[in-house]
């Protein structure tokens, strides 16, 4: 535990331009990945030259070996422009280094590694959103090409990488969409404590997952890549040097997300306020605990799968190539063991934050909440024994298809606890119609249409006929987008104004919500029957009969899309331009993130808290939630 | 929930009554309609077995998921009609402080691990007695058909971007065309050459990953003379999308004399193919 008389003289003056400019930060690092670049793709070239290849003839432009070393030296190029070395560095050389970094007030900290977890959340919800545009632009993208039944806007290669692209980015930025910003920001000031307890590695891990989102970008460059998200071998052995940049992304995603995961992990474990008992402890606090354990667990296996994928184009391993005892399916285990809990990373925050937005909306206590801590372990645990239902057409062992449909179908167990414990809220409720209410409430609605169509999906028979369909692709966007993107935007209403210190503009805000939730339901709804009509994920051109269809769900699309354009131009209207004073508790939340002042200090609390009671202590007024101490008592009665 | 009776306003509707009265309509009228006006309509027919056993479940799965879309449905529509805050009210109200009850959590719990464990059970059967319901079931199908023995082998080979079918009881010819004999059971073993493709013909409720180096079977047997289309659905590269081709099902007389004239046309290049084998290792290369 943190010594409650840390000295708190953390307003620093901020340097004079010129000596940040030439101080650690983003444009030095871009400089350094730049150079990191061109030394590693030399070596590699070097290398490649000295080591005939079979598949590659040496030094032409899609030489692996210099590609991937060029990406790696980059890597540290970047991370090194960043300052984060100096640490390790000064270490060793026996010097004391700093202990707090970048925590001086200004914009110049948003700029570098900064030690302070609400500076980091900003810049991971700054990285993370751009990217979901830039992944929401591509499937704008997709869906101009599908409102014709043959190939006719982009080739069939771009086509593909949009696909891709579309895909992994959204994927990867997603899993990083909650914990990041959200588990940040929320995690340190819900259980009352200064900050992470790897403030460095949390800065770390933004920066490479921003990294990440570029050097994924830059597989454009390359050509493209032709395998979606799942990068199946051996077309990743096979495919031109847009894949490497694939490989890369993943794996610098792979390592933040482990990274993020040890990092919350350690810091609900040991810094949690006196009186912080796991019984009140926030279910959002427990959702990222269980989130953490899923990416820690699950995100290594990963690593190792790309890895695996790196050495077989680079240095001509076969783990992959059935011809030289290899084998395809490799890939297929590793990945999806990865693969499906990777859906619940995307699943679980959206839980933690519905269940932690309803009770203060519903003006009750969280119905149930011991039974929602055990589902969301429930969904946890049994998330590492479903993996072979992405399997069940590909020629496993059939004796495995039964269990795996067992397993499958025992998920949706704790997955109901869910509803229940929303519903049990619900129950009697004196329920006020706010906007990250309004989001809360939709995230049942899609939530269910995407767990009931996973039922379809993970009976055998009925697979047979949706597996690898549109079918598949409208119930994974039901339980994703409806589900944790929803989440997420509730989340982004609900919090945003503690964070940035401006509330949002509710009219607009009202507005995206009813756009968001008809248009998504009308893209995405018509696509189960796509799927069950016989049209397979990620083609450019299809049967014909289904072209009325494909037209009526672009349309709905570039609404849903123009909704997103609404929510980007609130963000702008309200946090750039008008700027008006959140007030310290705009939604009477008895949550202890709402009790402390707007904006939050550096340090968050004067004192370490000591808290009193789980914060959904709704009708009771006298339920005691947090005692700041004496000198906190003394502020807040002069605040009243 | 469970509130004692004199907590309960005289005033106070039934709340719990009311909605298991709303939900139980609802439901009496959704689940007819899911089976007889959607249920015919959804796919993918009836041509083979396959598709018969598909479709009757995915018509039980329908109207089995409908108890529970109106309890979700109805639940969200009654809560929001009926336990709204007053929003003229300028005091924030709270509602009563309820924080659980085990015996509605015990009954959930329990509920749902019937009707899992039911459908586990119904997808386990349904699975074994209809011969793997037209999945790729490895090289060592777990649910055969009785008649197995005397089944008609059919080899698929997909490789990027077309399929090619080897017919390995008439010497094993290799046509670009596939033709079936209808009411005869067909014994689908699945290869690729390159790379991974999934062999989709929906009409005949038949789908198996193509995997280099592997055998995957599936079995189907067809009711009806027609066409049917198959199309490639894992992703496998540039021209994904238009790895298609039509089938044909003609009658076991007109088969006899397509795969007579077929091996007599292809005999000179049948003599230069690699001989049939389950899995072909042909050399990787790089052709992005």
């Amino acid at each position: 535990m943190e010594a409650a008389d840390l000295p708190l003289s953390t307003h620093r003056t901020a340097h004079p331009a010129w000596r940040e400019l030439l101080s650690f930060n983003v444009i030095w690092a871009v400089v350094f990945a730049i150079v990191g670049y061109i030394v590693g793709h030399a070596l590699g070239n070097t290398i490649a030259q000295h080591s005939p290849s079979q598949l590659n003839p040496g030094g032409s432009d899609q030489e692996d070996i210099a590609i991937l070393l060029g990406m790696f030296g980059s890597i540290v190029g970047w991370i090194g422009g960043l300052g984060f070395f100096n640490y390790p560095l000064k270490r060793i050389a026996g010097r004391a280094p700093s202990l707090h970094e970048g925590e001086e007030q200004g914009m110049w900290r948003y700029f570098k590694l900064c030690t302070d977890h609400k500076v980091v959340a900003m810049q991971y919800l700054v990285g993370t959103l751009f990217f979901f545009f830039v992944a929401g632009l591509n499937a704008m993208f997709i869906r101009t090409e599908l409102t014709s039944s043959n190939a006719t806007l982009f080739p069939a290669g771009n086509y593909l990488s949009l696909v891709g692209l579309h895909g992994t980015m959204m994927l990867t930025m997603m899993s990083a969409g909650v914990i990041g910003p959200l588990g940040n920001w929320l995690v340190p000031i819900m259980i009352g404590a200064r900050r992470m307890a790897f403030p460095r590695i949390e800065s770390l891990t933004m920066w490479i997952t921003v990294l990440a989102g570029f050097v994924l970008l830059s597989a454009t460059l390359l050509g493209g890549f032709p395998t979606g998200w799942t990068g199946y071998a051996p077309l990743a052995d096979q495919a031109r040097a847009g894949i490497d940049a694939y490989l890369v992304s993943f794996l610098l995603i792979g390592i933040a997300l482990a990274l993020v995961g040890v990092n919350i992990l350690v810091t609900v474990v040991t810094l949690r306020a006196p009186g912080m008992t796991w019984n009140r402890l926030p279910i959002f606090v427990w959702a990222m605990v269980t989130t953490s354990i899923l990416a820690v667990l699950a995100a290594p296996v990963l690593a190792a799968a790309l890895y695996m994928v790196m050495s077989d184009r680079s240095i001509e391993t076969t783990f992959f190539i059935s011809a030289s005892g290899g084998s395809p399916f490799l890939w297929d285990e590793l990945f999806w063991f990865f693969g499906h809990p990777e859906v619940y990373i995307l699943a679980l925050p959206g839980f933690g934050i519905v269940l932690e937005i309803l009770p203060v909306f519903a003006r009750k206590p969280l119905w149930g909440y011991r039974l929602a801590v055990a589902g969301m372990f429930g969904v946890a645990l049994m998330s590492f024994m479903v993996w072979q239902h992405h399997l069940f057409m590909s020629g496993i062992n059939a004796n495995l298809r039964p269990f795996y449909m067992f397993t499958t179908e025992l998920i949706s167990i704790p997955t109901g606890v869910i509803f229940l414990n929303g519903f049990g809220t619900l129950w009697k409720a004196k329920i006020r119609f706010t906007v990250p209410m309004l989001f809360c409430l939709a995230f049942f609605f899609n939530f269910l249409i995407g767990g009931l169509s996973g039922v379809f999906l993970s009976d055998v028979t009925s697979d047979v006929v949706t597996h690898g369909s549109f079918f598949v692709m409208a119930h994974f966007h039901y339980t994703i987008m409806g589900g944790l993107v929803f989440a997420l935007m509730g989340g982004i209403y609900y919090w945003l104004p503690k964070m940035t210190g401006y509330p949002l503009n509710q009219t607009l805000a009202k507005l995206h919500f009813w756009m968001m939730f008809i248009f998504f339901n009308l893209t995405f709804f018509p696509l189960f029957a796509a799927g069950m009509l016989g049209m397979p994920r990620r083609v450019s051109s299809y049967n014909a009969s289904l072209h009325t269809l494909n037209v009526f769900v672009s349309i709905m699309a570039f609404c849903l899309g123009l909704s997103m354009l609404i929510f980007l131009g609130n963000l702008v209207w309200s946090l750039v331009l008008k700027r008006e004073r959140a007030s310290d508790n705009p939604w009477h939340s008895k949550s202890l993130e709402w009790q402390i002042p707007t904006p939050v200090p550096v340090y968050n609390f004067e004192h370490i808290p000591t808290i009193t009671g789980d914060p959904y202590g709704y009708g009771l007024p006298e339920a005691p939630v947090v005692d700041f101490g004496r000198r906190g008592a003394v502020a807040a009665e002069a605040g009243a | 929930m469970s509130a004692a009776p004199e907590t309960v306003r005289r005033d106070e509707p039934h709340h719990g009554r009311n909605f298991a009265i709303i939900w139980a309509i609802a439901t009496a009228i959704m689940v007819p309609i899911s089976i007889w006006v959607v249920g015919p309509h959804i796919p993918p027919g009836s041509l083979t077995d396959d598709t018969r056993a598909q479709h009757a479940l995915d018509v039980a799965l329908t109207a089995l998921s409908m108890p529970v879309l109106m309890l979700v449905w109805v639940y969200l529509a009654y809560a929001v009609i009926n336990f709204r805050s007053d929003p003229a009210s300028e005091t924030i109200a709270d509602g009563p402080p309820i924080r659980g009850n085990s015996r509605i959590q015990a009954t959930w719990l329990i509920v749902s691990a019937v009707v899992v464990i039911g459908l586990a059970a119904y997808g386990t059967v349904d699975l074994l007695t209809e011969n793997g319901a037209g999945g790729g079931q490895g090289s060592n199908p777990l649910a055969k058909p009785s008649n197995a023995k005397s089944a008609l082998q059919v080899q698929v080979i997909g490789q990027q971007w077309l399929w090619t079918f080897r017919y390995p009881g008439y010497g094993g010819v290799e046509t670009a065309q596939l033709v079936l004999p209808v009411n005869r059971e067909i014994e689908f073993h699945v290869t690729s050459l390159d790379v991974v493709h999934s062999f989709w013909a929906i009409e005949l409720g038949v789908k198996a990953d193509a995997v280099p180096g592997a055998d995957n079977i599936a079995y189907v047997r067809i009711f009806r003379k027609g066409s049917f289309q198959v199309r490639c659905d894992e992703l496998c590269g540039l021209w994904h999308g238009h790895m298609n081709t039509t089938g044909h099902i003609v009658s076991g007389a007109k088969f006899d004399s397509w795969i007579h004239a077929t091996v007599t046309k292809y005999a000179a290049v049948t003599k230069t193919l690699p001989n049939y084998s389950l899995t072909y290792y042909p050399t990787p290369t790089r052709n992005g």
